[in-house]
């Protein structure tokens, strides 16, 4: 198993694919660092060279914010929205959609679990 | 969509030379705005700003964070106070 940025350990997959097992890179960087380090792109991981994944490793490290580094940027550029206290920010701390799309109904991945609100009683006659 | 970066920031004019103007007299007042469409300019930091919602103006203070952002993003125009609370209707 192959040790790249960290913790990921991606293995026995071509390389293309394998890269994109750490956050922050995906097929197009995975692709272009692959070029760069002369790799064949079809080439599984385990049959690397040493020299080999030592050039990729030079690559992401020097040339790519990943995992933890990335992630921690993320909630940092979150967090300056909300400390402006611009709509967007609202929006993040108000756990809703932040580009506008509509709430009436969905927007599941945002807002969470249903959360149901006392029913209705039903008319019975 | 973003706009196009040859057309440069969008800032209105009125707005801006009524900036500049108190940038080189080094005052400082509250300037009022309708326009929420204005990108907010580095000139614009350490100013407060009234920004219109539709229905009153918000005072916006600009720090240096806030460059590049719209005026309109920090006056909510919409006022959510929460669902009303459903009242038993008595059942039949």
């Amino acid at each position: 198993m192959a040790r790249i940025a960290g913790v990921d350990i991606p293995d026995n997959k071509r390389g293309e694919i394998s890269l994109t097992y750490i956050f922050g890179i995906g097929r197009s960087s995975a692709k272009s660092i692959l070029e760069r380090a002369n790799v064949d792109l079809d080439k599984k991981v385990r049959d690397w060279t040493e020299d080999e994944s030592g050039a990729i490793r030079a690559i992401i490290t020097n040339e790519f914010k990943t995992e933890g580094v990335l992630k921690s940027e993320i909630q940092l550029n979150i967090k300056r929205l909300m400390d402006i206290g611009s709509y967007r920010g609202l929006r993040h701390r108000k756990g809703l959609p932040v580009r506008g799309q509509k709430t009436k109904n969905n927007a599941r991945t945002r807002k969470g679990k249903r959360k149901t609100v006392a029913n209705k009683k039903k008319a019975t006659k | 969509m973003a706009r196009s970066l040859k057309k440069g920031p969008y800032i209105d004019f009125r707005l801006e030379k009524k900036v500049d103007k108190m940038n080189e007299g080094g005052k400082k007042s509250v300037i009022k705005t309708w326009s929420r469409r204005s990108m907010i300019s580095p000139d614009f930091v350490g100013h407060t700003f009234a920004v219109h919602n539709g229905n009153k103006f918000i005072p916006v203070f600009i720090t240096e964070n806030m460059v590049g952002h719209k005026m309109g993003e920090f006056a909510p125009t919409r006022n959510f106070r929460g669902h009303t609370a459903k009242k038993d209707k008595g059942k039949r």
